[in-house]
């Protein structure tokens, strides 16, 4: 690779270098959260004040989805929808793990690249098109897709049903099918590479809990991903080639169908098939990206680094298992109602667990308030927060009155958006000296992070209380149920926090074009890391070490380590010591024992 | 409202540029790894931060409570909705007790082991005791949490009384009918294929039978005559091809119910009973709703009995409860004589989604009777 002659082409466009291909993934998934995130300002406005005209909304949607500046309903349910599929695939998936994964796993293992750097390309831009035909499908004159960003057939395999399900719902079927390939090329380039290609001396328990959880997350993706394709094209049969998969008895527009025997309920078993451990495909590389920046910043080891890796594997296991619980009321058998009740409520052991090992890394640290570490901080919060609400919707039986109300909206927001968003950016702030060689502004860093915590729960905490008090989700309105009325003052301070943290999010977007072009150079190891990655030279190179690859000697965790003849640290004046410093005669390596 | 909205906005939106203009002015100034690296004073403000951060939170959890708390699960007005209510509230003490501890814990730790008050961290890497007692503990809180939940579900959904009442909900885009078994407390078959301007719900008996046949004669001698045309224009049309075939497909399954009819008696649908708008139910008698789709999905959602089901094409679902609160006595508890029970749809169905809705009456058995009794059969109704 060495002396290899690069265009612009190449180096820019179609790289065969991970760390260009992880920048790729950041920008592309950044743009794509902006238009997810205006999305939702532009419903929530509708919300706020149902029926009222705004300008801003003729601005954007013209005048056929928003004449005379009021949302129409068929337009508010295609944004809902858009901004869900952008946020949990686009964002928290293709951007939070095709970011770290491409970034972190060559150079946290010690390999000169991914095991293909071919595959690994064709992933970034199967990604970028399904982002081209996703937004296209913006522009289609029937509307995008709008039956939820669970597509529940019949709603949307019957273009009578709504106009989203006309060609919206044709592109987003392809859209998806085109992400579930990106998926599949990048999972299993991650897998193989963290199999083959670890350094010497980097054994299984000596890799960085980052590598674990994004190695599991991509075990889940190779498994789960084909469910959710299986499921597509069966309904793109159902759409176009008349088989009855999903459809039986159906009477619309004036005309009974000719289609018998089929179930909905298969398609909603083969899209949570694949759509839990989905959700642990978006939190498990939250996870792992929090345990590695507290425990650098607390400068100690992760707590029970063992008991991480365990619960990591745990729950990963266990997301194959519990799908059901996102049906417990669509007339499934009540007995499965009781067995995935079960079943969902075993993966709160693990991830109590980890809520827990989290603590205790800080405790007894010495916490370094970097703007990555502020928001671990708020990560860990948000995923207590929004992991207890998870215990009562497991509740078969509870379920019934919160399924589908803002209970559930509140819930999966606050635990798998975000908790990921919050690591996501965490991981940005740690990790932008190793993918720009420059440092972002710790300042805007601070204000970034107070203002989007700050209006992150006073967006979804208040949604659990419209939740219990029965609002279902997917409304244009709540002004027909009397019912509502008294809560009217909750969507009004919602759509305000979204406001602001939507503004919010332009600090960021600043601090990151500007300090890629104009932020200070990093130095070599600014936040004083154990891993392989800050071994290597600041500006890129093929390859990513200069002469032989790094050996390996320890775990990746040994901060504020005593050396054995009672000074402080094992290295004198220095308080980490990094993976390839040699063991000393008699050294315990890891948690030992 | 708008133009409140719109100046808060903007307002916060130049705070935030001075800010951020305010910072490059500082940050100019400064030089090397200051810029870089978290100074004490910096690590002091953030800490005491994360505490007022933390105290607040817990504040705007109290205000909510007290601003919206009357308002969460609306007063319940079942039998099995007194033990729901119940177990939220233990659910709910037990997760508030968690979230609360552990982010008492979160606080206590950054503002104590903050780098300026704690400059060197203790080594420790894991306890294996302290270990096993935080993975023991919340597995033995599930598990009861588990045995309350699934005993609570089965009783909810697996220990149908056998004298229920039985109605059908019936849901399309964007309305509810419902049904009632009538006399027999047997609700009559029905088919998507039987759907027609007089028949909405598809109900099968002798008479809608023949009807529906005669129906489908007519379209299929029309569309016949429409291709006709066509033909003498010298063109085929493919799609009237394809309508004629779907008819025709349709009148065969219907003449199968004719055959059927010989051995199976439809007209138990006879005396059912067919209602919009409102339904009635006696208070203190098990209700077990049927629920059915004409198109896309929907979800009966009760949210004063704890009730919700799905609504799914091609497939009868089932959900039953007992009422214990009239809409009268309803009235007074709650001080509003507006009060209605509601049934909404809560499965996303298309653009009226938010507006698909029914009153639920709860009375005594005798009004109830009564209000039953004036209301026609499916026969006598069919008939006019």
């Amino acid at each position: 690779m060495a002396g290899h002659k690069e265009t612009f082409i190449t180096k820019y466009l179609f790289s065969y270098d991970h760390k260009m291909i992880s920048r790729q993934f950041l920008l592309t998934g950044t743009a794509m959260a902006f238009v997810g995130m205006a999305m939702s300002l532009l419903f929530r406005l509708q919300l706020a004040f149902p029926g009222e005209s705004f300008a801003v909304l003729n601005f954007f949607l013209g005048d056929k989805w928003a004449p005379d500046g009021v949302l129409d309903p068929n337009m508010y349910l295609a944004l809902v929808t858009i901004h869900g599929t952008i946020m949990v695939f686009f964002l928290l998936t293709a951007g939070l793990s095709g970011t770290f994964a491409n970034l972190l796993i060559p150079l946290q293992i010690g390999a000169r690249d991914m095991a293909s750097g071919m595959l690994n390309m064709l992933s970034y831009w199967f990604f970028f098109l399904s982002s081209v035909i996703m937004i296209a499908s913006l522009y289609v004159e029937s509307g995008p897709a709008s039956a939820g960003w669970t597509i529940y057939p019949p709603l949307s395999a019957l273009p009578q049903a709504m106009p989203g399900s006309g060609t919206g719902m044709t592109l987003w079927l392809v859209s998806m099918s085109l992400f579930v390939v990106s998926s599949l090329l990048g999972g299993l380039n991650y897998i193989v590479t963290v199999i083959n290609l670890r350094t010497k001396g980097m054994n299984m328990l000596r890799l960085p809990l980052t590598i674990w959880a994004l190695f599991v997350t991509a075990i889940l993706g190779v498994l789960s991903f084909p469910v959710l394709f299986a499921a597509v094209l069966l309904l793109i049969f159902d759409r176009t080639f008349g088989t009855s998969f999903y459809l039986s008895d159906i009477y619309i527009a004036g005309e009974a169908l000719d289609h018998t025997g089929g179930s909905p309920l298969l398609f909603q078993h083969l899209f949570w098939f694949l759509g839990h451990p989905e959700v642990y495909i978006i939190i498990l590389p939250a996870l792992g990206i929090s345990s590695e920046v507290i425990s650098t910043n607390s400068r100690k080891p992760i707590f029970g680094y063992r008991a991480m890796v365990g619960s990591i594997l745990a729950i990963g296991f266990l997301s194959f298992i519990v799908w059901g619980h996102h049906m417990f009321i669509t007339g499934m058998n009540p007995f499965v109602g009781a067995v995935f009740t079960f079943t969902t409520l075993l993966i709160a052991i693990p991830s109590a667990v980890k809520a827990f090992n989290y603590l205790s890394t800080l405790w007894k640290g010495s916490i370094r308030y970097t703007p990555a570490m502020m928001f671990s901080i708020g990560m860990v919060s948000t995923f207590i927060t929004g992991g207890v609400t998870g215990i009562i919707l497991a509740d078969a039986a509870l379920d019934v009155n919160l399924h589908d109300t803002y209970f559930v909206v509140a819930h999966f927001h606050i635990v798998m958006g975000l908790s990921a968003v919050m690591a996501m950016f965490a991981g940005v702030y740690h990790w932008f000296p190793k993918m720009w060689g420059r440092m972002l502004n710790k300042k805007l860093g601070f204000v970034h992070f107070w203002l989007t915590f700050i209006t992150a729960y006073g967006v979804f905490f208040p949604q659990h209380f419209q939740g219990l008090a029965g609002v279902p989700r997917r409304y244009y309105a709540n002004t027909e149920f009397p019912l509502f009325d008294g809560l009217s003052d909750i969507s009004y301070m919602v759509t305000m926090f979204a406001m602001v943290g939507g503004l919010t999010q332009f600090i960021f977007l600043f601090n990151l074009v500007y300090s890629m072009f104009k932020g200070p150079k990093a130095p070599q190891n600014p936040w004083g890391s154990n891993t392989l990655e800050w071994t290597t030279p600041v500006e890129h190179v093929h390859g990513n070490w200069h002469g032989d690859l790094p050996v390996v000697h320890r775990w990746a965790y040994d901060y504020s380590k005593p050396s054995k003849d009672g000074n402080d640290y094992r290295i004198p004046g220095q308080d980490f010591v990094p993976q390839t410093v040699p063991l000393e005669e008699g050294e315990i390596d890891g948690e030992g024992h | 409202m708008t133009a409140l909205l719109f100046s808060l906005v903007i307002i916060l939106g130049i705070v935030s540029i001075i800010q951020m203009l305010r910072v490059f002015d500082l940050s100019n100034s400064l030089k090397g790894t200051d810029e870089i690296q978290v100074n004490n004073q910096e690590t002091n403000n953030i800490r005491w931060a994360f505490v007022v951060f933390f105290l607040g939170f817990f504040a705007f959890f109290i205000y909510l409570v007290s601003a919206f708390g009357d308002q969460l699960l609306p007063q319940s007005a079942s039998l099995h909705g007194v033990e729901y209510d119940w177990l939220m509230d233990l659910n709910m003490i037990i997760i508030i007790t968690a979230a609360g501890l552990t982010h008492i814990l979160l606080m206590v730790f950054i503002f104590k082991y903050a780098k300026n008050v704690s400059p060197k961290a203790t080594f420790v890497t894991h306890n294996n005791r302290i270990e096993l007692i935080w993975t023991t503990t919340p597995a033995i809180v599930l598990t009861i949490i588990v045995i309350y939940g699934i005993s609570a579900w089965n009783a909810m959904l697996m220990d149908k009384p056998e004298d229920s009442i039985n109605i059908e909900l019936y849901a399309r885009q964007f309305d509810w009918t419902a049904r009632y078994a009538g006399e027999d407390n047997q609700l009559g078959k029905a088919n998507y294929r039987m759907i027609s301007t007089t028949n909405a719900l598809g109900v099968i008996n002798s008479s809608t039978i023949d009807d529906r046949l005669n129906e489908y004669d007519d379209q299929i001698s029309e569309l016949e005559a429409s291709r006709e045309k066509v033909f003498q224009g010298g063109v085929s049309d493919d799609e009237i091809l394809d309508k004629i075939i779907l008819v025709k497909k349709n009148r065969a399954a219907v003449l199968q119910y004719e055959e059927q009819s010989k051995n199976e008696n439809f007209d138990i649908a006879n005396d059912d009973i067919i209602t919009k708008v409102e339904f009635h139910i006696p208070v203190n008698k098990s209700v077990n709703f049927s629920i059915r789709s004409q198109d896309v999905l929907h979800s009966a959602f009760m949210p004063h009995f704890r009730a919700q089901m799905n609504a799914v094409p091609g497939v009868i679902t089932n959900f039953y409860f007992t009422p214990i609160v009239t809409t009268k006595e309803m009235k007074k508890i709650t001080g509003n004589p507006e009060f209605d029970y509601l049934l909404l749809c809560n499965k996303i169905c298309g653009a009226a989604h938010y507006n698909m809705q029914m009153n639920i009456i709860v009375e005594t058995e005798e009004e109830y009777n009564k209000w039953l009794s004036e209301q026609p059969k499916f026969n006598v109704a069919q008939a006019q």
